[in-house]
């Protein structure tokens, strides 16, 4: 845990789109230099995390601060500086590019729209950044379908890295390539974070992955945090049902004791979210309480915390 | 689906009317007058000024519109001030010749552009393909009424299989009436039948690449079904479209075509009729057109509903 | 009791001796683009006996989904088809199109990696269902619909009967798939081919997916060609596994040998490639390079331009060779072939 100022610090958020709750009072520090993961499944709210916090959609309620400045404070103009500090690397390869502009235009268009350097300095900031990622310089001049899809991905991290951000969030950044490949990329991101001390914001479905990068992570379900904290802890000892059957029911962890533990149901429908606890539909240990109450996200010790009316002590003793 | 209907019906009811404003109020801002046209060079101010009050033109323009529309819902339209009849007896007959000749239209543009269109997609870039595609190129780009003159000069003039123009109703023996009906609807139906054939090639391509298809394929389900079934049910979803678009076009394109084959029809009563600043007939045939039209409309979004289940929902 | 078109032969017989439902022996396909016949499998051989599920495991572009369109006989239409396919006995590679379809459905069930598409968006379930089984069974359509409710609540669908009368947007993913699964069972087939079936789905239905995916396979004595890019899943689902790369089988073994100790170097780099199951934050181990474009393949040995224990030898192709636990096509592979 560091002690550092946290870069970005979310509290009670909450985002509605009409009638849909897509992320419900979420709060979370993302330690400045540090990775950190949003593991969850399809409709769990990471993505519009991700969005809130780049402002390119505004929250419902609640507060969102990037280094110390409220962002909802921000007129246009200054939130478009603010941006350069924020970058973003996307899931799809193939749709992120403008296919029209070769690979030097696509690296020095974010330091033009900043209005960073001349063209000379971001000329070499192109081709220093290739160098960064691990691609030849020949490759300046080519254009995007030229590539295969691991190398373009190194490209958008390149793209990601040029204005020198101080915070990069990637949504889902190699769930579209083949695994050979995938390693390349989760390799280069970690190296470059390390290295550039980067704060990061990973996104993904995939367990491993996410252990594999993050320092800190958060596991969503229906929009809602449902358990936190730092990867060795939410990995070996998991406070919340769901993290526990998210973690069972990833293929690979073999079949020791017959079957692994499944969760019933499908996952609700953002339109029909659970009174109480949104996870006490599938939940295997679900009780009456569940219903009728939205649990507290109660502390388990060494910085993990759940949202689970089984961790309440206070109710237990009573 | 009740519901549906009813909801499709509801917004149809301002695309009657407003065409209807538009063409009323287009009518009393024209230059002319129906009175002193009725009445000739001789006839006197005084006369002239009778006329007009006993047809109601005296009344400000709001005052006649709400007349006419109380006269809509009373089944009164009014009597034409040329034939001095009661419009609604008037515009049957001319309609009726309207209507059968797009209908024959569209449906033969039906045949041929979903035939031609499906036999190009199972065909698929061979010659056979090609020549279809050119075809429909062909086809778009010329006007009806050339492809009239041309069907009149082979088929008329030249081989003598169909009379050169006039037309007998259906009640004169279906033979009759086929044989002045066909070369019209032939020449108004071409470039609509061009244009849905290439839509159902493409939405035929399309469609054929979906997985859903081979889906129906790897059920073990034969070819015959899958294209008959599985993938004419969604290709031709974009062809409703376009048949609702080709019929108000050729609604508005028949006038042409009854020109060119002197068919009685209401294209041809309404360029008559505004030549004769005879209101009560021009907004009558207009309404009649824009019934048929909202009808139509009505039609297609049943088919819609019909054809793809998604859009009940809505 | 009416004896069952393919479990007679391995009720009877003890199941090592039973014969296969599936062999495929020296596959070979090829398109023609552009005037050009471009190889893309080449001599793929594997069987699957009754009840058994073997994996089909390879990156994208590595030639397994099309090799499951020729063996289920609806090959891209550029396509040539070599080789046998022996089903139940009979080679139908040389059935013709028509015998072929015959085949689909009825004998051979297939299921596809994203239900949403690959279920008429604008058919009811229960229409889709009952085709089939009108189609293959010859059932009337009171039956077909008594059928495929009986067909819906075997795959754990809630409320058959109103389903069948839904449509497939009105699904969930997993209850999408399962609806697949259903039509894919639907007429009791011999063997059921498997593409990506839980690529699409999220964690948590993945595994109740593949779970229903097995009861049905041991409930009805299935054959299961199960396609996928996940060794992870290949451990916990299948017998045995075949390896592809390049349009080549690479190594083929039980999958528990082929996962916890590899032979051909690929396979380990698949392995080592993966964030470490230990979880580890130690640098991971990529497989250099990128996986070949479909029908653009290396000469000799294909994985040699990315292979770590590459030698001039490997200008030439590799053979197939047995190991202890399975068969490899490798110069230099991590253990030794047996001779």
């Amino acid at each position: 845990m560091s002690e550092a100022r946290p870069l970005v610090r979310v509290r009670n958020v909450c985002k509605s789109f009409g009638n849909v709750k897509a992320v419900r009072d979420v709060s979370f520090d993302v330690p400045t230099g540090k990775t950190f993961g949003i593991v969850g499944e399809s409709g769990s709210g990471k993505s519009t995390v991700a969005r809130l916090i780049l402002r390119l959609v505004d929250l419902t309620e609640g507060k969102i601060e990037f280094d110390g400045t409220d962002l909802l404070s921000l007129k246009s103009g200054a939130l478009r500086r603010q941006r350069q500090h924020m970058q973003m690397v996307f899931q799809d390869p193939f749709g992120s590019f403008n296919p029209r502009m070769t690979i030097r235009e696509t690296l020095t268009e974010p330091l033009l729209v900043h209005d960073l350097g001349n063209e000379k300095s971001r000329n070499q900031r192109a081709a220093e950044l290739l160098t960064e990622v691990g691609l030849p310089q020949k490759a300046l001049d080519k254009f995007p379908h030229e590539f295969s899809g691991g190398q373009r991905q190194r490209i958008a991290v390149a793209r990601a890295l040029a204005t020198d951000p101080q915070l990069i969030i990637a949504d889902e950044p190699v769930s579209a390539l083949d695994v050979s490949v995938q390693a390349q990329v989760l390799n280069l991101m970690r190296d470059l974070q390390v290295r550039l001390g980067t704060t990061m914001i990973f996104i993904s479905h995939d367990l491993r992955v996410v252990q594999f990068m993050c320092d800190e992570i958060a596991v969503m379900y229906l929009g809602a945090i449902v358990e936190q904290g730092p990867r060795d802890r939410i990995y070996e000892a998991p406070a919340h049902p769901y993290t526990r059957a998210l973690l069972s029911s990833a293929p690979g962890n073999g079949k020791q004791d017959g079957r692994r533990a499944r969760l019933t149901g499908e996952i609700p429908s953002a339109h029909q979210v659970p009174t109480g606890c949104p996870f006490r539909s599938r939940c295997p240990l679900a009780f009456d309480r569940c219903a009728n109450e939205v649990p507290k996200m109660y502390d388990v010790g060494g910085g993990q915390k759940a949202l689970c009316h089984l961790l309440d002590t206070s109710e237990k003793a009573a | 689906m009740l519901r549906y209907i009813g909801k499709r019906f509801l917004l149809i009811l301002p695309t009657i009317f407003v065409p209807l404003i538009l063409v009323f109020l287009l009518l009393r801002l024209s230059p002319g007058d129906p009175a002193g046209m009725m009445l000739g060079d001789q006839a006197t101010v005084d006369q002239i000024n009778a006329l007009r009050q006993e047809l109601g033109l005296d009344q400000p323009i709001w005052m006649q519109f709400l007349l006419w529309l109380k006269g809509i819902f009373t089944l009164n339209l009014g009597d034409s001030i040329f034939f001095r009849k009661p419009v609604i007896e008037i515009i049957p007959s001319y309609a009726s010749v309207t209507l059968l000749l797009t209908l024959v239209g569209l449906t033969l543009a039906i045949i041929f552009g979903v035939t031609f269109g499906l036999i190009a997609s199972m065909n698929r870039n061979n010659p056979v393909d090609r020549g279809v595609v050119g075809w429909a190129v062909l086809g778009i780009s010329l006007p009806e009424f050339w492809f009239a003159l041309l069907l009149v000069f082979v088929f008329s003039v030249t081989l003598r299989w169909f009379p050169v123009a006039g037309y007998n109703p259906p009640s004169a023996g279906m033979i009759a009436f086929a044989a002045t009906i066909f070369l019209p609807a032939l020449a108004l139906g071409i470039r609509q039948s061009a244009l849905m054939t290439r839509m159902m090639r493409s939405s035929m391509l399309d469609v054929l690449n979906e997985p859903y298809i081979t889906t129906a394929r790897a059920q073990g389900l034969p070819e015959k079904k899958v294209i008959g079934e599985y993938a004419m049910r969604t290709a031709s979803i974009p062809v409703v479209t376009v048949v609702g678009l080709s019929a108000s076009y050729m609604l508005g394109g028949a006038v042409t075509i009854e020109i060119i084959f002197a068919l009685p029809g209401l294209g041809r009563m309404l360029v008559e009729a505004v030549g004769r600043r005879d209101y009560p007939v021009v907004e009558g045939g207009v309404l009649t057109i824009a019934l048929v039209l909202a009808m139509l409309n009505l039609l297609i979004d049943i088919i819609y509903a019909y054809l793809d289940p998604r859009i009940r929902y809505q | 009791m009416t004896p069952d078109k393919h479990t007679s032969a391995a009720s009877d017989a003890a199941p090592a001796t039973a014969r296969p439902t599936l062999e495929v022996d020296r596959l070979n396909l090829s398109l023609k683009i552009d005037r050009h016949v471009v190889p893309i499998v080449t001599d793929i051989s594997f069987s699957i006996a009754p009840g058994e599920a073997v994996a089909l495991v390879g990156e994208s572009g590595c030639g397994k989904s099309i090799t499951a369109s020729a063996i289920l006989g609806l090959p891209p239409e550029n396509a040539t088809v070599t080789g046998k396919i022996v089903l139940n006995g009979r080679d139908i590679a040389g059935f013709s199109k028509n015998e072929r379809r015959k085949l689909c459905g009825s004998e051979i069930g297939f299921i596809f990696q994203e239900p949403m598409t690959a279920l008429h968006p604008t058919l009811t379930i229960g229409h889709q269902l009952t085709d089939t089984l009108r189609n293959n069974l010859g059932l009337s359509k009171k039956a077909a619909m008594d059928r495929a409710a009986e067909l819906l609540d075997r795959v754990g669908i809630p409320r058959p009967r109103d389903i069948l009368k839904g449509y497939v947007h009105e699904l969930s993913g997993g209850m999408r798939q399962r609806v697949m699964i259903a039509l894919a069972i639907s007429c009791d087939p011999s063997l059921v081919i498997a593409d990506e079936p839980t690529t699409a789905l999220d964690v948590t239905i993945q595994a109740q997916v593949l779970d229903l995916l097995e009861d049905m396979r041991t409930e009805m004595n299935i054959a299961m060609l199960f396609i996928t890019h996940d060794l992870e899943v290949v451990a916990d689902f299948c017998e045995r596994a075949v390896i592809m790369y390049a349009g080549d089988v690479v190594e083929t073994g039980s999958s528990r040998a082929v996962v916890d100790q590899p032979v051909h170097p690929y396979t380990r780099g698949l392995l080592d490639a993966v964030p470490h199951k230990d979880g580890s934050t130690e640098k991971l181990t990529p497989i250099p390079g990128t996986v070949p474009q479909i029908g653009d393949w290396p000469k000799g040995c294909r994985f040699a331009p990315r292979c770590p224990r590459r030698s001039p030898q490997c200008e030439l192709r590799p053979e197939v060779e047995p190991t202890k636990r399975g068969q490899v096509r490798c110069w230099h592979p991590l253990e030794e072939t047996v001779q």
